[in-house]
């Protein structure tokens, strides 16, 4: 592998996120380890989100429905004293992909304005199912008093949970980086580039697009259960559509279509939102400003600016 | 239900259908002609609701209010497409959202800056108190004046659209951008003035809905997201269809809500109904959105190109 800064970049990023716990540790600051398990969180969303909006072009403004059913599917389970992670697994990854593969083959349908409006209707309508859902906390949300536990390994701990978070991104990583080089991958990326040039060569894209939709969708449900364990606490707020935006942004921020890069974004979006906090009680003011210069300046988003490599 | 409850339900929903036709006006047809995602659009009825009610708070007049917040809301729709947006429209929707999302942030704690955290009081002014006998029925005289107000608006819209010679430039503009420019028209600014006057359409709506619905931070996110389902379920670009689909929208979803857990508690057990009947009547008309774009893509009433 070529050492190009871009390779730099991640190496670096992934190392950072790797000793986290380890400076959280000595600092005695735990505080550290919550916030960057969100980011791990967040970067495993983002990651998904990619595969449809960098490689795809599908710009999806309701991926936010994904987390916050990966997140019930703990939490509703876990309420009716079911505590077994494989289960909250399973259940996650199946929700996930029938309404993945329902709302897909639906949304699939259309392009430009009305996919972006169509997605956000979707996530729409589990948002609000989830605030009428008045035995699960409705809106206000419900605490959740058992984790999801994978016999040896139990999530309730919070460093357990930050290094399984940990992996699973490198895993995703790895597998996003070989999905993307592959036959699947190119077919995607061909579609978004030219989808009537695909069609001319015999491929047809609806199949490829609902099965890039149905991956994205479960990958982000894997998150969603990550959330729940982290927070142990579900609420429709993470179905919001304010939600899908900031993950949206993320992917931006970080550079679309790039491998690294929906880490990147998350990893710095959060850290923003952070400074942002702890600075100002009116920080959304600045976010909100900020995110209009950054899509205005930056077109390539951070890891997009960097040289080394298509993708 | 009595037929007196489904009848003022009815309208009801025909003055919530006026409202999101306010909004939605002004939105189609941005998108139709510069092919612009705004999604800053519920910010800016925010924005009105909020002039609005702070201008009735301190002249008393509701007449001065209404030209006051026109007047306003053009002066902040002019500046916003000249500073922000009209270095959007070369972009890819994907921009456009992001931006306009970071705008929407920017705005809601702007007001909760300006105006406080809490809801910000604005009452029916006393002329327009009281109700009005409609067939019958005594329905609240200020809801009737939205739909009466919404009425005119619209028919004031098909007039300038079909009937004057802007109104041709837009047609022209919402079908082929490039040749209309190509023909000697400021199509930019053609464009800048449809977006303050839908910016204007975007501050009456706050003004009519301040009264009867609370004037706070974030009450644009809800009417928005109605707003683009309208403009999706119309056909984008079509006034005629963001009309019909407002009335469409409006009236299914007041309706859903009142009336589908008493349809349901004749069917289901009333615990069930109970707790089934407001969950499936708030997704209603996203179920609706969702049909209605599987079998016709291009909405309803789409615009005719070519």
């Amino acid at each position: 592998m070529k050492m190009t800064p871009r390779t730099i970049a991640t190496v670096l990023i992934l190392l950072f996120l790797g000793c986290v716990p380890i400076y959280a540790q000595i600092a005695g600051e735990p505080f550290y380890l919550a916030l960057f398990g969100r980011v791990l969180v967040y970067a495993i969303a983002a990651v998904s989100l990619n595969l449809l909006l960098g490689y795809g072009g599908l710009v999806s403004f309701g991926h936010a429905l994904f987390l916050g059913l990966g997140a019930y599917s703990v939490g509703i389970l876990s309420h009716h004293g079911i505590d077994n992670g494989w289960l909250h697994l399973l259940a996650a990854i199946v929700v996930c992909g029938i309404v993945g593969l329902i709302s897909g083959a639906v949304v699939l349908r259309t392009t430009g304005i009305a996919f972006i409006m169509i997605t956000l209707a979707f996530a729409q309508m589990f948002y609000f199912l989830t605030v009428s859902l008045n035995e699960y906390g409705g809106d206000d949300g419900m605490s959740i008093f058992q984790g999801s536990n994978f016999g040896v390994l139990k999530l309730d701990d919070p460093l357990s949970l930050y290094y399984t978070s940990f992996v699973l991104l490198l895993v995703l990583l790895f597998a996003m980086h070989k999905l993307i080089g592959s036959r699947f991958g190119m077919v995607i990326r061909g579609t978004q580039t030219n989808e009537r040039r695909m069609k001319a060569m015999g491929f047809a894209p609806l199949p490829y697009k609902l099965t890039a939709y149905v991956l994205s969708a479960i990958v982000c449900g894997l998150a969603g259960v990550l959330i729940a364990n982290l927070t142990l606490y579900i609420s429709p707020s993470y179905l919001a559509w304010t939600t899908s935006g900031e993950l949206v942004v993320m992917v931006v921020l970080g550079g679309l279509g790039t491998l690294m890069g929906p880490v990147a974004g998350s990893v710095a979006f959060l850290i923003m939102e952070e400074v942002l906090k702890a600075w100002t009680e009116h920080w959304m003011l600045v976010l909100g400003l900020i995110i209009v210069v950054i899509v205005m300046v930056s077109r390539r988003g951070i890891i997009g600016n960097l040289p080394g490599g298509s993708r | 239900m009595s037929a007196t409850l489904f009848f003022a339900q009815a309208l009801n929903g025909i003055q919530l259908g006026v409202l999101l036709f306010l909004l939605a006006a002004g939105l189609t047809l941005v998108f139709g002609i510069m092919n612009f995602v705004n999604l800053a659009h519920g910010s800016l009825y925010m924005m009105g609701a909020f002039i609005a009610a702070t201008l009735y708070n301190h002249t008393g007049s509701f007449l001065l209010s209404a030209v006051g917040v026109v007047v306003a809301m053009i002066a902040i729709g002019f500046l916003l497409d000249r500073i922000a947006l009209s270095r959007l429209y070369d972009r890819d929707h994907l921009d456009q959202v992001l931006a306009t999302f970071g705008m929407i942030l920017f705005f809601n704690e702007l007001t909760r800056i300006i105006w406080g955290p809490s809801p910000y009081n604005m009452q029916v002014p006393p002329m327009l108190e009281g109700t009005i006998d409609l067939f019958g029925i005594a329905y609240p005289l200020y809801r009737f004046m939205i739909i009466v107000v919404g009425l005119v608006v619209a028919l004031g819209c098909y007039l300038l659209i079909h009937k004057t010679r802007v109104g041709m430039l837009i047609r022209a503009g919402s079908s082929n951008r490039m040749m209309v420019g190509a023909l000697g028209v400021n199509i930019r600014m053609l464009n800048t003035l449809l977006f303050a006057l839908g910016a204007a359409l975007a501050g009456i709506a706050g003004l009519m809905a301040g009264p009867i619905l609370s004037v706070q931070t974030g009450m644009g996110e809800p009417v928005l997201i109605l707003t683009m389902v309208v403009i999706v379920i119309g056909g984008i670009g079509s006034v005629r269809g963001a009309f019909l689909a407002a009335l469409i929208v409006g009236v299914v979803d007041t309706l859903g809500r009142s009336m589908l857990p008493w349809i349901l508690r004749e069917v289901l057990s009333p615990s069930a109904a109970n707790a089934a009947g407001p969950a499936i009547a708030s997704m209603l008309i996203y179920v609706m959105m969702a049909l209605i774009l599987a079998l016709r893509p291009q909405g309803l009433f789409p615009v005719r190109h070519g």
